[in-house]
């Protein structure tokens, strides 16, 4: 071997650290056939170095375009849907007079004047007779005041295709915002109404609350049972033949399509157990065998990442098995085991289809007070309005898919804190 | 085997023909050895010779390992610590361990050695505790260097500082016998001389027995040194034989760097 092979070696070595010694090898070989003398001085490059350079540059090129590629379908999702969100935080107003009549007791549509049948919204309208009950001391007086407009309206101010309002109804909207007497608003429906059946009426509150309620139950069953079970597995059980078996179940459950749990949570819980239909115990405990798998799997890669050094050194200090556990591996192993919890929660938030199986895909307008009352949650909700085809459904979906993303992201985004809060040396 | 060993020292631990299986795979092939009172003990030889694991079941390490199996005795004082009425965490706390990573707990320095006697209910908080702690910490004199901020977290001292923790950790709950797995493999020079002065400074107190590569170190802090072979003792008997006059010819050939 002589000096300049040596000092070749040395360089490829240094410019790519994963050749491996055959390669090196053949670099040897090459220069003791005597066709190139290179050092890391020469101009020339050696068609060796150049192939390598050109396979680097090839694979950095294919990194970034599958990168750019995947930030392009993003910002084409986000700006698609918070454009088409963005509207479905306003409403419009209009200012009409309203008779508190014996009539309209009766039937809310005498209420208004005639020309402003189909402007004002009739879910609004709706609940006029009721309002009146309540305060018979308006009885036979007229107010002038901002009334919800109807859906139609809505859209044609938003300057919507297929807006679907009349012509003669066009003419008195128009005529009216010339007066003054139409107005947008913040959407405040939105967030206070459940479901309707007109869209502008219709709102995330009941799906909202339904949701809370299902990921409480949720989190109250998978949590504490998938850690214990974690903690169980990974630092109690012994490694035999029936903990194997437990193991290999467990991963394999975490990829079952999501529907086939629904189908479980129906046999078992509704049919067996005769838990209410729709509610959200029966969708949180259906959620609950869902996530639980996840929780498990990643509770116990946060335990295995705590360092062995650690548990030797209590075990050499005379703790248990218990001890060890509890005050040294969980401690450390805290931070991995909420982010694990978070994620599964947070897929569970976003899932529906096993909550068709268990009648959760309904219209339910009002807000659960139990959580044996028949309820939605918000992808639920979502997916509802998506169906509908009255075009002032398409906004609140956006809007609805909005809500969910923001809770998701802030979710995700606390996990993420959670997880660099671990980032500590031990 | 075992060459005899004149004593009049009293006998800590004696280990009878110690047996030992990984699965199918015999590691330590009838081990006979005798650790006296009050001094350190080496064992030293080449990488799996099988003599980290022989430490390991003096303090029962061992029983953590499904596959692992034993047979034969180790008497401690005379006790079988392998008969079934044993408590193995009493015995941890009569022998203690510090191993070749420094492993102090991610937490304060002060609970670092709080912790074992606590769980073990020697002490109560407060001011015996506080005097356990100084007292601890004096032995494996890293006081001095530590006193000042006991609070703040035991990973954040430098390594030959954490291994002198663990040794105070350790010493903490008054063992009798120290096991020590290549304490200072992990250590820069200074800080390997420092824990080689504290050894000669705690056998007055403590038996102790260290797992070594470092043939020099051996030499300078045992009293008795094992020479470990593909699970045997090849040769056992007091240091300054071993390393003058070794009676066996692998012995030699190992410490005079022809083998190994």
């Amino acid at each position: 071997m002589n000096k300049s092979a040596e000092a070749d070696i040395a360089i490829h070595t240094n410019n790519d650290a994963k050749m491996d010694t055959t390669t090196m090898a053949n670099d040897l070989n090459n220069n003791e056939a005597g066709n190139t003398t290179a050092s890391f001085m020469n101009e020339h490059k050696s068609p060796r170095q150049r192939k390598r350079e050109r396979a680097n540059a090839r694979f950095h090129f294919y990194g970034f375009a599958a990168i750019a590629l995947a930030l392009a379908f993003l910002v084409f999702f986000f700006v698609d849907i918070i454009g088409k969100a963005l509207p479905a935080f306003d409403e419009t107003e209009v200012l009409a007079t309203i008779h508190y009549s014996e009539a309209a007791s009766k039937n809310y549509n005498k209420a208004i004047d005639k020309k402003m049948r189909g402007v004002v919204s009739r879910a609004w309208l709706r609940n006029l007779p009721a309002y009146m009950k309540a305060h018979p001391e308006l009885m036979g007086s007229s107010v002038e005041l901002w009334m919800l407009a109807d859906s139609r309206v809505d859209q044609y101010i938003k300057q919507h295709d297929g807006h679907g309002l009349k012509s003669k109804h066009k003419h008195t909207v128009d005529a009216m915002l010339k007066d003054g007497k139409i107005r947008t608003v913040f959407n405040t429906t939105l967030f206070t109404n459940g479901d309707s059946k007109l869209p502008e009426y219709a709102g995330i509150l009941a799906a909202s609350v339904g949701t809370v309620f299902t990921l409480l139950i949720t989190m109250l069953v998978a949590v504490p049972i998938g850690v214990m079970t974690a903690i169980y597995l990974e630092e109690f059980a012994d490694d035999n033949r029936f903990t194997r078996l437990v193991e290999v179940n467990i991963n394999n459950l975490a990829a079952i399509p999501s529907i086939l749990y629904g189908l479980l949570g129906l046999a078992i819980f509704i049919s067996f157990f005769g838990v209410p239909r729709s509610s959200a115990l029966a969708g949180g405990l259906t959620l609950a065998l869902m996530t639980l798998p996840v929780i498990i799997i990643t509770t116990r890669a946060a335990l295995r990442a705590v360092p062995e050094s650690i548990r030797e050194a209590a075990y050499g200090l005379g703790a248990s098995n218990l001890q060890t556990a509890w005050h040294h591996v969980l401690p450390l192993a805290m931070p991995g085991i909420l982010t694990g919890s978070i994620i599964g929660l947070a897929q569970a938030m976003g899932e529906t289809a096993p909550l068709i199986i268990v009648g959760m895909m309904a219209y339910i307008p009002e807000a659960p007070t139990t959580i044996l009352d028949a309820t939605t949650v918000l992808p639920a909700q979502i997916y509802t309005w998506s169906t509908e085809s009255m075009r002032g459904y398409g906004e609140r979906t956006a809007a609805g898919i909005l809500v969910l993303l923001a809770v998701l992201l802030s979710l995700n985004a606390l996990a993420v804190k959670l997880r660099n809060r671990a980032q500590q040396s031990w | 085997m075992s060459t005899g060993i004149n004593t009049n020292n009293e006998t800590k631990i004696s280990v009878r023909d110690l047996k030992l299986w990984y699965g199918d795979f015999e590691a330590l092939h009838g081990i006979d050895l005798d650790i006296l009172s009050g001094k350190v003990t080496a064992f030293i030889g080449p990488s799996g010779c099988g003599k980290s694991t022989f430490l390991r079941t003096m303090n029962r390490m061992n029983d953590r390992i499904p596959s692992c199996r034993i047979e034969g005795e180790i008497l401690l004082e005379g006790q079988n610590i392998y008969a079934p009425e044993v408590d193995v965490v009493q015995l941890r706390t009569h022998v203690g361990m510090v191993f070749q990573k420094p492993n102090p707990f991610p937490k304060s320095i002060y609970e670092n050695i709080a912790y074992a006697p606590r769980i073990h209910g020697l002490v109560d908080d407060g001011p015996d505790m506080d005097e356990l702690v100084e007292n601890s910490l004096r032995k494996a004199s890293i006081w001095d260097e530590v006193k000042d901020k006991l609070q703040q977290p035991g990973t954040a001292l430098s390594g030959g500082q954490q291994q002198r923790l663990c040794i105070a950790r350790t010493i903490a709950v008054a063992p009798d016998v120290i096991l020590m797995d290549e304490p200072c493999s992990a250590l820069d020079p200074i800080a390997t001389a420092k824990i080689e002065e504290l050894m000669d400074e705690l056998k007055k107190e403590y038996t102790i027995v260290i797992v070594t590569h470092n043939m020099q170190q051996a030499a300078r802090v045992s009293d008795y040194t094992a020479y470990f072979y593909l699970g045997d003792v090849i040769e056992f008997s007091d240091t300054h034989t071993i390393f003058t006059a070794p009676a066996n010819q692998k012995t030699e050939d190992y410490i005079t760097g022809r083998f190994g």
